[in-house]
């Protein structure tokens, strides 16, 4: 793996080559600089935001410089722009009483994935054909299922599932992304024209019908609906990394390792990588929200989890052909997803804001 | 050269999913005759290999396939036995008004409420944050179940089953149009924040010209900018959500027809259906260029 030269124009301490390289990056940062949440908001699941801008012709500049800044790169802009909001508070102290509220929600959705009969002692498959159809009331706080199944215990049974697809889906698509973006950004010109083309390409089949391209070629399941909510999201993140490794790597402190006379490997392991990586947390939690939403609508159209499974996607499944007459058993689960989704949305862009410690 | 690069996507979608389908486990004939249950015959096996081209060698398949997507033949369906193209011709009628009214109804709302949202204040910046969430955790088929008990189970306004008529199309718009338009409306009243702050608003600000005039004159082509940009990329997305909010309506369309095909693993129709989504996205896009290059003067010099 080599370094792009113009980033790295040795013992030129300010390359033209390598300003003119990085335009895109600095006009970016114009834009971004005033308000990184403009960056931020584009660093959505499929790369919406400015960045959707790049679409065909891939002008990578003006888009993924925009999201590469909003999600807070290291350096001295960085620096200035953090501590003048936050006055380096520490973490918790940054939090406000939405991202309070999302914290507590996941503590109880983790406490819920790994104990569950702490908060829901009965068994989520246990069948009581008397009691079907039970709207919520004492007894049944979120109703019953056609086959008399408590919702509530299902739905705080389903929890470990829904979670562990949604972190190995984001697991799977992160690190798809993390080797395509760091090849495409230090990997050279040809390297990078490949990956850059081939994510375009990808870029054209939106959303779920990448996910669904995958089902139809290894057929439905839960594992395969994970492995493919993994592969939908994979282009998003890599172009994100990709625009976050070259700012990194044509970046003041990088090049002043360079005069420094560093070697190669030592600032690709202590300086570009680091630094590039740091934002990737941020997508990944992000992310989990998202991929558990994902997850769900693959399970919602039969794709995924089969029911009588306690999994969330799955009892919307199931519920799907009641929603006239017993709308608890789809309305429960599928809130139970969205704040899900909103907890880790709130907390995901509170970390954004912050920037990477 | 945008012409070039939209048909190496073509060529490279084309390629990608040729390729990517010869992954499948098992044999294609297997698959066309009904599956490994179905117990076909070897000469009904060898018979189909030689009508589909299957016992040809791999790059004479391949260049095949390429000629006959350039004249538009999408080969036949598995499960339906008749032209994919024909298929798609049918179904992409309705999927195309839906996603339209909706990309629609998403702009108006969001670009309202860029507008109104910046004015500052408590509320307006709640505003901001809660369409962050609404874009990003509420699902489709979510949406559509909470849309369906409000205005159709306990108001009877619209049906719950998407009819021919126009009241049958008003829960289906909404539920793709406002996840939508909480993404657009985010990215809308960033730029519209920064068209706030930039010297051309103090310069007409300067002028005289009232806060309206401001907004609607000045600041609004800049909040609608990144919209016009995003509209290739919410194509895609909306018939991605068109395939959720079809069959939660029992709505004829593209996307139901893509769902039965991926659970009936009917690869033509599939593959057929996919890349004429592919081909919409590229259209799109190359659309959404020349509409920005229309609004932003600055984007015809660069």
């Amino acid at each position: 793996m080599s370094l792009p030269t113009s980033a790295l124009g040795a013992g030129e301490p300010a390359s033209p080559r390598g300003v003119g390289g990085a335009a895109g990056d600095v006009e970016a940062f114009g834009v971004g600089g005033e308000a990184s949440r403009a960056g931020g908001s584009g660093g959505g699941i499929r790369g919406a935001g400015p960045d959707g801008s790049g679409g065909l012709a891939g002008t990578l500049g003006r888009g993924s410089g925009g999201a590469g800044r909003g999600l807070g790169a290291r350096g001295p802009g960085a620096r200035g722009f953090v501590g003048r909001r936050f006055g380096g508070l520490g973490a918790l102290g940054a939090l406000g009483v939405p991202q309070w509220i999302a914290l507590g929600f996941l503590v109880l959705l983790v406490v819920a994935a790994v104990v569950p009969w702490l908060l829901a002692p009965g068994d989520p498959l246990a069948i009581a054909p008397a009691e079907a159809f039970r709207p919520p009331g004492w007894g049944h706080p979120f109703g019953t299922d056609e086959s008399g199944r408590d919702i509530y215990t299902r739905v705080v049974h389903g929890t470990g599932a829904s979670l562990v697809i949604g972190v190995a889906a984001t697991a799977i698509g992160v690190a798809l992304a993390l080797v395509l973006g760091v090849a495409a950004a230090l990997g050279g010109r040809v390297v990078d024209f490949g990956v850059s083309r081939f994510l375009e390409v990808l870029f054209a089949f939106p959303g779920l019908l990448l996910a669904l391209l995958v089902i139809t070629v290894y057929g439905p399941g839960i594992v395969t609906s994970t492995i493919a909510v993994g592969l939908a999201t994979a282009p998003g993140y890599a172009r994100i990394i990709r625009a976050q490794t070259r700012s990194v790597a044509s970046s003041a402190y990088v090049e002043a390792a360079v005069v420094l006379g560093r070697s190669r490997g030592r600032i690709l392991g202590r300086h570009i990588l680091p630094n590039a990586i740091a934002p990737v947390f941020v997508l990944v939690t992000l992310g989990v929200g998202q991929a558990i939403v994902w997850a769900a609508a693959l399970s919602y159209l039969g794709l995924g989890a089969e029911p009588p499974a306690a999994e969330w996607g799955a009892m919307l499944f199931a519920g799907k052909n009641y929603v006239a007459t017993a709308w608890w058993m789809t309305f429960f689960p599928g809130l139970a997803i969205v704040l899900s989704a909103a907890a880790a949305t709130v907390l995901g862009r509170a970390l954004q804001r912050r920037g990477p410690r | 050269m945008r012409l070039v690069g939209a048909v190496f996507v073509l060529w490279a979608a084309a390629t990608l999913t040729f390729f990517g389908l010869r992954l499948i486990p098992g044999d294609p004939a297997q698959a066309i005759l009904g599956g490994p249950g179905s117990q076909a015959s070897a000469e009904a096996l060898a018979q189909v290999r030689a009508e589909y081209g299957l016992d040809q060698p791999i790059g004479v398949q391949y260049v095949a396939q390429l000629g006959r997507l350039a004249t538009g033949d999408l080969g036949t369906s598995y499960s339906l036995k008749s032209p994919v193209a024909d298929i798609i011709g049918s179904q992409i009628g309705g999927t195309l008004l839906l996603a339209a009214l909706a990309l629609l109804v998403a702009w108006v709302i969001a670009l309202g409420l860029a507008v109104w949202s910046t004015r500052g204040g408590r509320v307006a910046a709640a505003v901001g944050s809660t369409l962050e969430i609404v874009a990003a955790a509420v699902p489709h088929f979510w949406l559509a179940t909470v849309l369906v008990l409000i205005f159709s189970t306990a108001l009877r306004w619209f049906p719950a089953v998407s009819t021919a008529g126009p009241e049958g199309l008003v829960l289906p718009v909404l539920t793709l149009a406002l996840p939508l338009a909480g993404f657009l409306g985010q990215v809308m009243r960033e730029s519209v924040l920064n068209a706030l702050e930039a010297p051309f608003t103090l310069s007409a600000r300067a002028r005289g010209e009232s806060e309206t005039g401001v907004r609607w004159r000045h600041v609004l082509r800049h909040g609608a900018l990144p919209g016009v940009a995003l509209s290739g990329w919410a194509f895609g997305w909306l018939i991605s959500g068109a395939v959720v909010v079809e069959t939660v309506f029992a709505r004829p369309g593209l996307g139901r027809t893509l769902l039965n095909a991926v659970q009936l693993r009917d690869v033509p129709l599939v593959v057929g259906v996919v890349l004429v989504v592919a081909l919409g996205y590229v259209l799109m896009t190359l659309a959404t260029d020349a509409a920005t290059r229309l609004v932003d003067p600055r984007a015809r010099f660069s």
